[in-house]
This record gives C-alpha cells, sequence and structure tokens, in this order.
C-alpha cells in the first residue's frame, strides 16, 4: 500500500480512529476466546442444550430465508416496479423491523398472532394452530426481523437495474415470467445473494423477538442466541461454548460468501 | 461501619438543628424483578429521609444481577430473590454475608378469569395446557420446581421466560394458562392476572437476602440503605405489596 | 400500395410533453434510415415500433398484419411481434455466454435447448463469432458485441429490423472498418431495415432512403441526394454542409459523380470523401498557384447565418461553402453570378468506404 506521492500518506489521525473501531469488533471476541475453557468444550459442544440450539437455529434461520426469500423478492419487485397509492408508507413499513427493538417486534406478534392476538385468535379457533411457544413461533419471529435486509436490498438493485434489458429480452420473445427468471432475477443475482446472507445472519442472531413472541423451551424454542442468554445466568463455561458455536457458524459461512459472492461490494 | 454511623447519629442528637444528612451521592441497588414495585416505594422513602443520596434501581432477574455483580460492576447493595445466588455472590468475595429481610411465598398466577380452569398444582401436568415458568437459574423457577417436586407432579412446560416479570406479562396477555411466580407478584398486578393459592405443604419460602458490597463505591449510603430496608418503617412498606417479614 | 409486405407505420405518441408523429414505409429488403439530432425521438420510434411503447393514435402494419391499433382496440405486446431489434448499447445479457445470449429468442419462442443451440451455433458461424460462443459480453470487443447483437435479432427470424444506433458504440477508428461489415450483414436480411442514428455519415452510407426528424416530426425525406442538395430546415443543412461523397479513388485522384478531384494520398477502390465547407475558397478568377482542384460554377444559394455566410454552388459538382460577410462583400457575390471555386488536395478527407 503505497500512498499516491503528495498525499503525504493517510492521516494518522485516520489510522487511529480506524484501529479503535477495529478494536470494537475484535476486543470482544478476545474477552470471549480468553474464558474459553478449552479443555472442557468438547464435552461442552456434545451436551444436548448445545445440539439442541444448534440445530434449531439452523433451521429456523434457514427457512426464515426462504420465505423471506419467496415473500421478499414479489415485494421488492413491487416496491420497485409497481407505482401505486402508499407505496411510501409500504417502503417505511418493510423498513420499520429494522429499527424497531426486537423486543416491541416480538410483542407486536405476540398481539397479532397470539393465541389472543387480533389474527392469531381466529387463526387458533379455525385451524387449531398456535404460534407461540412454537417453532412456527421461532421462524415468524425470524422473518419478521430478517426478511427486512433482503426486501432492501432486491428493491435498491432492481431500481438500479437498466430496464431496458427487459425490454431486450421481451422483444426477443421472452414473456414477462421468462424475462424475470431468466434476465432479472440473475441480473440482480449478487445482491440478491448479499440479500439472502444478511437474513440469514441476522435471523440466526434473532434474539428479542424470539424469547418475546415464541418464549424459551429447549427443543422447541431455544435458539442459540435464547441458549446462550440463559446459559450465561446458569453455567458460564456452556454459555461461552454456544457462543462459540454461534461465532464460528457465522464467520464461516460470511467469508466463504464474501469471497465467492461479496467481490464486489 | 456500623460503629461509625452510631457516632454520626450520636453527633446528629448532639447538635440538634444544624445536623446535615450523614450520607450523600449516588447508590446503586440491584434488586431482583419481584421487588419492583416494593423497592419503588423503598426508594423514595429513603430518599426522603436522606435527600443527598440519589438511589438508582438497576432490576432483574438475581441471576442475572450476581453475573453482573461477579464481572464487577459498580453496584453498591445486592437484594437477591434467593440465598443461592447471594451465596455466590460471597463466594466471589463481593459481600461479607447476606441477611434475610423478607420471605415471599409461591402462587399460581392464572389470566384474569382462569380461562383454562386452573385448580393446582396437578394441572401443571396437563399437555394441552399452556404453561410457564421461570428460567432454571431464576429464583422463581427454582422454587416454582421444588415446588412442584414436593406435589410430585412433572410439569409439561411450554416455555422458560428469562425473568418473572416476563412470565407474568405473558399470563397477563393470556398467552400462558398458567405459571407460578410470587404471592407478591399477583397481588401487585392490580388484578391483571389472578392467583390460585398453592397449599402449604408443597409450597416454598422463599428467602430474600440484602448486603451492601464489600467494594460498594458508596458504602455509606449502601450501609443506609440496608439499615433502612431492615427498619421497622422498611418493613412495613415491604408489608404493604405482600411481602412477610423473616 | 407500396410496401404491403414491409413496414407501414403512421402514429403519433406522447409522452410527458413530448410528442412524436411518424410515417413511415419501408418495402422489403430496403433501409431507411431515421436521421436525427439527441432528443428528436428516436429511440422512442424503436421502442414504439417494437412494442415496447404503445402509440396514442395511427396505426402499425407489419407484413400486412395489425401490431399498434388503439382506435380498433389492437396491440400485439413485444414478446408477440416479429421485430428483431439491436438496441443501442447492444444490451446484450451480462450473465449469459455469447452462444446462450443469440439462442435466447428461439428458447423464449418454446425451441428446445438442442435445436436452439445448433441454430445459434450457424449464426455465430455466419458472424465469425464461434470462436467465442463460450465469453461472456464483458470479454467482447465493441464490434464483437455488435455482431453477436445483431445475430441475437436475426435468428429469429424477424419480419422488421431495428438498429438503434448500431455503430455509437464504438470508437472512431473501428467505426469505419465496422460500418463496411454491418452494411454486408444487412444485405442478409430480406425484410424491411430501419436504421435510427444521428451521424449523417451511418445514414447516407448504409439507407436507401433517409428520413430526417426534428422535434419528434419528420422534416425531410428522400435519398441521400436530395437531402444533401436540397436541405429543408437549419439541421439538414448543417448536416449537408459536410460535403460527404462516395466516390472511387485511383492513385492520388478520386471520381466524384464523374469529377475528377486531386487528393493528398494514394487511395484505391470505393472511398467516402469529405470536404468542410471553410476550407472550400472563391474566387474572381481562375486561382493561381497550389489548388489543383478549381472550376467554375455558378452561385444557387446565399444564406446569411451571422458572421458567417453559407452558399450553394451549382454544377458540376454541387458543394457546400462558409466564407466570411466581408468575403461576399468583397467578392460582390450574389445568386446567378459566377465564380471560381478552389480547393486544397490536403484539404479533401478521404477515408475507406
Amino acid at each position: 500500500m503505497k500512498p499516491a506521492r503528495g498525499t503525504g500518506g493517510p492521516p494518522v489521525l485516520l489510522i487511529i480512529l480506524g484501529i479503535s473501531g477495529l478494536a470494537v469488533f475484535a476486543l470482544p471476541l478476545a474477552g470471549l476466546l480468553a474464558r474459553t475453557p478449552w479443555a472442557k468444550l468438547g464435552s461442552l459442544l456434545t451436551g444436548d442444550v448445545v445440539t439442541d440450539a444448534l440445530g434449531l437455529s439452523l433451521l429456523t434461520s434457514l427457512a426464515a430465508t426462504a420465505i423471506a426469500a419467496i415473500i421478499g423478492v414479489p415485494l421488492a419487485w413491487l416496491l420497485a416496479r409497481v407505482d401505486f397509492p402508499g407505496r411510501t408508507i409500504a417502503r417505511g413499513l418493510v423498513t420499520l423491523p429494522l429499527v424497531l427493538p426486537p423486543v416491541v417486534g416480538g410483542a407486536a406478534l405476540l398481539f397479532a398472532f397470539g393465541r389472543r392476538g387480533l389474527f392469531g385468535q381466529p387463526l387458533n379457533e379455525a385451524t387449531g394452530l398456535l404460534l407461540p411457544f412454537s417453532v412456527w413461533g421461532v421462524i415468524l419471529a425470524n422473518t419478521f426481523v430478517a426478511a427486512p435486509f433482503l426486501v432492501i436490498t432486491v428493491e435498491g438493485a432492481l431500481r438500479n437495474l437498466d430496464q431496458r434489458y427487459e425490454g431486450a429480452a421481451a422483444t426477443l420473445g421472452a414473456s414477462r415470467w421468462t424475462l424475470l427468471r431468466r434476465v432479472t432475477l440473475p441480473m440482480i443475482g449478487p445482491s440478491l445473494v448479499a440479500g439472502l446472507v444478511l437474513t440469514w445472519a441476522r435471523a440466526l442472531g434473532e434474539f428479542g423477538a424470539t424469547i418475546t413472541f415464541a418464549g424459551n423451551l429447549q427443543g422447541r424454542t431455544q435458539t442459540l442466541p435464547l441458549a446462550v442468554f440463559v446459559a450465561l445466568e446458569s453455567d458460564r463455561d456452556a454459555a461461552i461454548a454456544l457462543s462459540l458455536v454461534m461465532v464460528a457458524v457465522s464467520l464461516t459461512v460470511l467469508v466463504a460468501l464474501r469471497e465467492r459472492w461479496w467481490k464486489g461490494f | 461501619m456500623a460503629a461509625s454511623r452510631m457516632v454520626v447519629v450520636a453527633l446528629c442528637a448532639l447538635t440538634l438543628a444544624a445536623c446535615t444528612p450523614s450520607v450523600n451521592g449516588e447508590l446503586l441497588v440491584s434488586a431482583a424483578s419481584s421487588l419492583t414495585d416494593a423497592f419503588a416505594d423503598v426508594e423514595t422513602a429513603f430518599e426522603a429521609a436522606n435527600p443527598e443520596v440519589d438511589v438508582v434501581m438497576n432490576f432483574g432477574s438475581s441471576s442475572s444481577l450476581r453475573e453482573q455483580i461477579i464481572e464487577g460492576a459498580p453496584v453498591d447493595v445486592f437484594a437477591s430473590a434467593n440465598t443461592s445466588n447471594m451465596d455466590q455472590v460471597v463466594e466471589a468475595g463481593e459481600v461479607d454475608g447476606g441477611e434475610i429481610f423478607v420471605t415471599n411465598l409461591l402462587q399460581i398466577a392464572v389470566p384474569v378469569g382462569n380461562p383454562a380452569g386452573i385448580v393446582g398444582l396437578e394441572d401443571f401436568a396437563n399437555e394441552e395446557l399452556l404453561i410457564g415458568f421461570c428460567a432454571e437459574a431464576v429464583p422463581c423457577g427454582d422454587f416454582g420446581r421444588q415446588a412442584l417436586e414436593n406435589a410430585g407432579v412433572t410439569p409439561a412446560i411450554d416455555t422458560n421466560e428469562p425473568d418473572v416479570r416476563a412470565l407474568l406479562t405473558k399470563i397477563e396477555a393470556g398467552e400462558l394458562d398458567a405459571g407460578i411466580t410470587y404471592v407478591t407478584d399477583v397481588l401487585s398486578s392490580d388484578g391483571a392476572v389472578e392467583g390460585v393459592e398453592i397449599p402449604g405443604e408443597f409450597n416454598v419460602v422463599a428467602e430474600y437476602p440484602i448486603a451492601a458490597l464489600v467494594n460498594a463505591p458508596n458504602p455509606d449510603a449502601a450501609g443506609a440503605f440496608v439499615e433502612f430496608v431492615l427498619s421497622d418503617e422498611g418493613q412495613s412498606i415491604l408489608a404493604s405489596y405482600g411481602f412477610s417479614s423473616p | 400500395m407500396e410496401g404491403l409486405l414491409g413496414l407501414n407505420a403512421d402514429f403519433s405518441v406522447r409522452r410527458e410533453g413530448f410528442r412524436l408523429d411518424l410515417k413511415l414505409s419501408i418495402p422489403p429488403g430496403r433501409t431507411v434510415a431515421l436521421l436525427g439530432p439527441n432528443g428528436a425521438g428516436k429511440t422512442t420510434a424503436v421502442n414504439v415500433l417494437s412494442g415496447l411503447l404503445a402509440i396514442d393514435q395511427g396505426r402499425i402494419e407489419l407484413v400486412g398484419a395489425v401490431l399498434d391499433d388503439p382506435g380498433a382496440g389492437v396491440f400485439v405486446p413485444p414478446e408477440a411481434r416479429r421485430v428483431g431489434v439491436v438496441f443501442q448499447d447492444y444490451l446484450l445479457f451480462s450473465h449469459l455466454s455469447v452462444e446462450e445470449n443469440v439462442a435466447f429468442g428461439l428458447r423464449s419462442r418454446g425451441m428446445s435447448k438442442e435445436s436452439s443451440r445448433t441454430r445459434a451455433g450457424e449464426w455465430l458461424e455466419r458472424m465469425g463469432l464461434l470462436d467465442l460462443a463460450r465469453r461472456k459480453p464483458g470479454q467482447l470487443s465493441g464490434g464483437q458485441a455488435q455482431r453477436v447483437a445483431l445475430a441475437r435479432a436475426l435468428v429469429t427470424e424477424p419480419d422488421l429490423l431495428l438498429l438503434d444506433e448500431p455503430l455509437s458504440a464504438l470508437d472512431v477508428s473501428t467505426r469505419v472498418q465496422l460500418r463496411r461489415g454491418l452494411a454486408e450483414h444487412l444485405e442478409q436480411f430480406t425484410g424491411p431495415r430501419l436504421l435510427i442514428t444521428h451521424d449523417p455519415t451511418e445514414a447516407f452510407l448504409l439507407a436507401d432512403e433517409i428520413h430526417v426528424i426534428e422535434n419528434g416530426t419528420i422534416t425531410q425525406a428522400g435519398s441521400a441526394d436530395d437531402i444533401r442538395l436540397r436541405p429543408r430546415t437549419h439541421y439538414v443543412a448543417d448536416l449537408a454542409g459536410s460535403n460527404l461523397f462516395l466516390a472511387s479513388a485511383h492513385n492520388r485522384a478520386v471520381d466524384v459523380h464523374g469529377h475528377q478531384l486531386q487528393i493528398a494520398d494514394d487511395f484505391e477502390g470505393d472511398v467516402l470523401v469529405t470536404i468542410r465547407p471553410s476550407a472550400i475558397s472563391l474566387h474572381q478568377h481562375r486561382p493561381e498557384g497550389s489548388p489543383r482542384n478549381a472550376w467554375l460554377t455558378t452561385i444557387e444559394l446565399i444564406e446569411h447565418l451571422g458572421e458567417r455566410v453559407r452558399l450553394r454552388t451549382g454544377p458540376p459538382l454541387p458543394l457546400t461553402v462558409e466564407i466570411t460577410e466581408s468575403a461576399v462583400v468583397e467578392l460582390s457575390l450574389s445568386e446567378g453570378k459566377e465564380v471560381w471555386v478552389a480547393i486544397k488536395a490536403t484539404e479533401i478527407g478521404v477515408e475507406p468506404e
């Protein structure tokens, strides 16, 4: 890294602040590693609390990501391409979970989809389905909190996409579905992947909305973050082991995807 | 420490009109969340008696408060909802020893109108019902499990809430059919939840210890606060919330 | 009726304060150029004819079938029209290979993967692109991309070919070279062809007929010579003023419409000759000295453009000349008056066609 001649290199203040920024992210991880009981890590990681929470976290975060893709991409398309009344409000609603404290989101989900909730009660009476305290509740909470990342990323990509390409595909005989499938989606591919990864990462780390809406029961609703929270007060070593699992899983996926997909970001 | 305050009190008595408050500054009290309402009143009364002191309350589950203290949080006073959390703080050398200041009893909390028709601990085995508990590390979770064990009931738990307040919120909302909380919680909910008695032979007496921390940033005020809680005035405030004197 | 099997369009379309009125008839095998400045409505015309934009009034017919007629409630969407388009910037799909780009139209119209590959391969071979079949558009030169775009548009055997500024994405040096190639490829398409361009050279060289479009209307239509010799608007006059001729060269001379001009370098065969109007000098008597190109003619038209004056001279080689107001006074020039024209050989631009 050679600074251009005459610029005198990066300013010292910038270096100090930049390194401080890195420290904010690196030091907590160092703290975690320093407290890790390496000797009994093996037995901790194979305990049923850890394996239950890891399995549940993977299942629910991936399910939430899949649901986000299925409903989020069409929503992003509507927001980007269709000029309907109230579009600005709709866009605001999508962004809301990003700024709302997750606990508030969880409470709102409870009031909407709880057993006594606005929609939860008729749903329960009609089908017997109960979302809170169930795996579906975890998935719903994850989707609510995490899907906005996908919608916003994909909407931005669709807005930036040169629509003339879709016109070109149409003149070549492509139906609207064909051009969506063979032109639009592939062309926003990198953004779509980035949105999915962000969504998945957010869902994996989701805590507040989950514990508020879906409760906390090992094997059913206790995801990794919940297990860490509970274990912190009962079994510190187990909590650290769980935290390490989270760090390892997240880091592995993010680094791998960054190498492959995020070059341009 | 108590002796030195006795001297101050004595001096006050001697000088009478010119007596200034003996303690001042900020006082951080970490108290179990089941004490939330009662300690808010205690704070008001204590500050009235010691206008130079600003009491800051930090409510949470006793287990999380314990962790904060052991990790070095600058706490002056710790009021726990069970003795085991206090014992661990003593073990860590943060406290010389706690003093039991109140006791509390368990009660089954149900939503208004008791829609599931809960009559006793035996209902907790019903898979059909939505049963909530405090997490095991939290005193109300620990005591609740003891009570069920006493009654020989294996509970069908649907959620382990992080503290008693979270559990009460879900019972209040009708999302849970029943949960085990303290008598004081049901009383202070002002009718938002209803109580179902737990027979004395199964019930567990929760003992609440309080202590000033060894490394309290404001030791004088900490001592004064503990003394106030143990005083007749403090005890009568706590009694009005359903707590019993030890 | 002319061009029953070609394109017949007569329509108007309004877009945000802009209105395009266009009347066009292109018989099969003929190339019409729509020549005009930016913002004249050229791309709107492409969008209308390809079906990306519906017209407000009028009618568009291709090979006898109605594509768009709001009065009759007929509108054929782009995917159902048989219109091949070479877009400005080509718009090749960057995530697909060259071969997949060319096969796209066939696949979209329901052809099997195998047959569409075979057909795409034939076109790639015809365009000399077979070696590049597996490449992505990002790895192509401008000229290669243009040929891929042309193959992609032609492989579906459309009834109409639209070319929107097919050369403007290229740098000047490759443009000359590719213009000739494009002319050859256009010959292979037997349907009506519409070339959209802002470059008069391109229009003069590639089209049989030129329609000049300004501010959404056709201001003049005709052959290259019609446009060049009888400009009806300032824009056309400016275009024509560039003195552009197709000529044949031999050694250091070119033959322009039977008139010999001396040039500075050796050339052979068909060439494009350009003479800047300000590089031509006018004299009362036969000029002496270096200019080897000099002849007597008459002034046909004088046009005052502020400081400068534009004149049009008569046979044997009609030219647009620009001189200063004072020169007009000095030479006491007027329409119908005889004058000597002189051009230095070095002032005559020659490029191979």
